[in-house]
């Protein structure tokens, strides 16, 4: 074991590197570039909030693209000014207290997650009691419904044209702020006591159950803190994006972060974060498959769609050849890395 | 409604319904055996109406061959889908078998992007087919007679392979405990390969009548008639042919019959089979003809 102090200033001085690296981002890199930083820190707090509910508790939940669209249609509708929101719906008035709604950043953000989450515990208190494979159709469903919905009240979200030109003060600090801190919260909810039930209740359920633990009460929990960082996930990203409709709440969303959290290994959260990391690049970088390649004055067109191939073979390959995804179950720590450079040195 | 209507949105209901059910039958049959949900089933489905499109249109080859030819070859897709993504992974925790699933399912989807583009496809109907026949008052399409026949035709097939022949035994003592099955001599690889030939001969079926229902291609078209045949399977009860085929049935019907009482929901009709799953699943968590898995201590 390694002493706690040691632990704590490893961690602020990965913090202090971070946030040096994003100094420098800040400042040095392109636009392009620092969207794909900002993509990174959001995927990775959707990426542990799946994780939460799926790698910790066990609940197969496929309902992340529901709890995003709430936490964006929230955060979008805060965030834009009455103007522009006039200019905005166009083919139907918003209802005035849409139209009048109107909070800082930080506060349409938690705003956002914290809707998320209240939709999160009121769903989740009858579907919960469904298992495996039914939960996960169940919340597939919730999800849809909740697409159809925004479609469907256009007083509100303004239907299938959505939202544009949302501000976008999700700037590189405030997405790491956020990333950083659902970190945080999730690393000390899992290796709490709490975390620890969640745990059990995921490994053998009925014996959770007969050691007296109230396991609808945890899992619950568990649902509902997922779902609001599901949602605080959602609202940075309308800002990052700047344009939000239905469409983009399609069940494929859900399954991005689903792919990132089985890559990464269920039940590893430093995995989730190297698997957002690494996915998130590989999409982006994989867009050069799509544009025209030149050969000398010979040019190849782009082929539309072969970027998902590519990336949809890759992603098997990680799976048919590292099925437990990248980290396993396993987390990186300190002691791993401290005990890399011993290997190296004098054994003490 | 007149009584016409009434009939004329039944029969509507009926295809629409069959067409669930045939894509149902493969969701249904494959998780009974691995307790996996097939998402490539819907994209097998997309091919297997692209099949003909390319068969008939491209090569001009006659209806009858293009259907055969078409159905053999998605069928063998299917297997081989089973071989590389699938096998492998038996052993595995079901997680990777479900992302494996996701994979292929983008996979597929994302070729057919490449192959065929994005762009909607006109299907050639042969004429015969739109020649509305009037009933009575009914006004008819041959095409929603056909339909439900021809689909009941194949279901009667598939019970007949499941419950009269060896196969079928074997499909039936696979679903039930597969580690048994093994022991006792029943050749489990050869068993589920078949088993998604025919789950995929199904859905190709089911997707050539779709095209000639709906006469427009789409690389992306197997997604939501994909998701609510799955519903529908889950819904009447997952593992249980019979299940899918009340549940394709009922699901198809309520649909058109909903929208046809209440034309102001046509916009939520894409939310109304989610709506109707989670309502069952609440009362009966395993679906209407499902059986409870106790759970094992």
């Amino acid at each position: 074991m390694m002493e706690r102090k040691l632990k704590i200033i490893s961690n602020i001085m990965a913090t202090a590197v971070l946030a040096m690296f994003l100094w420098w981002a800040q400042t040095n890199l392109g636009a392009y570039h620092t969207q794909i930083l900002n993509l990174i820190a959001v995927n990775i707090i959707l990426a542990l909030s799946l994780n939460l509910i799926y790698g910790f508790t066990g609940m197969f939940s496929l309902g992340h693209a529901g709890f995003m669209a709430i936490g964006a249609y929230t955060c979008s509708i805060l965030i834009m000014t009455p103007a522009q929101k006039e200019m905005l719906f166009i083919l139907q008035k918003a209802y005035p207290w849409v139209q009048e709604a109107g909070a800082p950043f930080v506060v349409a953000v938690v705003a956002g997650g914290l809707i998320a989450a209240l939709v999160g515990l009121v769903v989740g208190a009858p579907l919960l009691r469904l298992g495996d494979d039914y939960l996960g159709i169940a919340t597939l469903g919730f999800a849809e419904i909740i697409r159809v919905l925004a479609n469907n009240i256009p007083r509100i979200t303004n239907g299938a044209l959505g939202f544009k030109g949302i501000p976008g003060y999700a700037n590189i600090w405030w997405n790491f702020g956020w990333c950083l801190f659902a970190l945080y919260f999730i690393v000390r909810i899992v290796n709490s006591n709490f975390g620890n039930t969640l745990m059990a209740i995921r490994d053998d359920e009925p014996a959770a159950k007969a050691m007296g633990i109230n396991i609808f009460r945890y899992k619950l929990l568990s649902f509902t803190i997922g779902s609001f960082f599901a949602g605080i996930g959602g609202a940075l990203l309308a800002s990052l994006v700047s344009t939000i409709d239905p469409k983009m709440f399609l069940f494929t969303l859900t399954f991005n972060v689903l792919m990132i959290v089985v890559c990464g290994g269920l039940g590893s959260l430093t995995g989730s974060v190297l698997a957002s990391i690494a996915i998130t690049i590989l999409l982006e970088w994989l867009r050069f498959v799509e544009n025209p390649i030149f050969i000398g004055d010979f040019e190849l067109k782009g082929i539309p769609g072969m970027r998902m191939v590519v990336f949809s073979l890759a992603l098997l390959f990680i799976i048919l050849f590292r099925r437990e995804g990248l980290m396993g179950m396993r987390e990186f720590r300190w002691e791993w890395l401290l005990g890399l450079f011993r290997k190296r040195g004098e054994v003490k | 409604m007149s009584w016409a209507m009434f009939v004329q949105h039944l029969l509507n209901g009926l295809t629409l319904g069959s067409l669930y059910a045939l894509i149902a039958i493969g969701y249904t049959m494959i998780y009974g055996i691995l307790r996996l949900i097939n998402f490539a089933h819907s994209e097998i489905f997309m091919l297997g109406a692209y099949s003909v499109f390319w068969g008939v249109t491209l090569i001009h080859l006659p209806w009858p061959i293009a259907v055969t030819l078409g159905i053999l070859a998605v069928a063998a897709l299917g297997v081989l889908v089973d071989r590389v993504a699938y096998r492998p992974l038996r052993d595995a925790p079901r997680s990777s078998a479900l992302i494996s699933a996701i994979g292929v399912s983008f996979f597929l989807q994302n070729l057919a992007i490449v192959v065929f583009s994005a762009i909607p496809r006109e299907v050639y109907r042969p004429t015969w087919l739109e020649t509305v026949i009037l009933v009575g008052d009914v006004r008819v399409l041959p095409l929603t007679l056909l339909v439900p026949v021809l689909s009941f035709l194949l279901m009667l097939g598939l019970i007949y392979i499941v419950y009269k022949t060896k196969a079928g035994l074997g499909m039936r003592a696979i679903s039930k405990d597969i580690e048994t099955s093994y022991t006792m001599g029943v050749p489990v690889n050869r068993i589920i390969a078949l088993t998604f030939g025919i789950g995929s001969a199904l859905a190709a079926a089911s997707g050539i009548m779709w095209a000639l229902r709906y006469p427009q291609l789409q690389p992306i078209m197997g997604i939501i008639p994909g998701f609510k045949a799955f519903i529908a399977a889950v819904v009447g009860g997952i593992g249980s042919i019979q299940g899918a085929v009340i549940g394709g049935l009922g699901l198809g019907l309520v649909e058109i019959m909903a929208v046809a009482t209440f034309p102001e929901l046509a916009g939520y009709r894409d939310a109304l089979a989610f709506v109707l799953l989670i309502g069952i699943l609440l009362i009966k968590p395993t679906g209407l003809m499902g059986v409870k898995l106790e759970d094992k201590l």
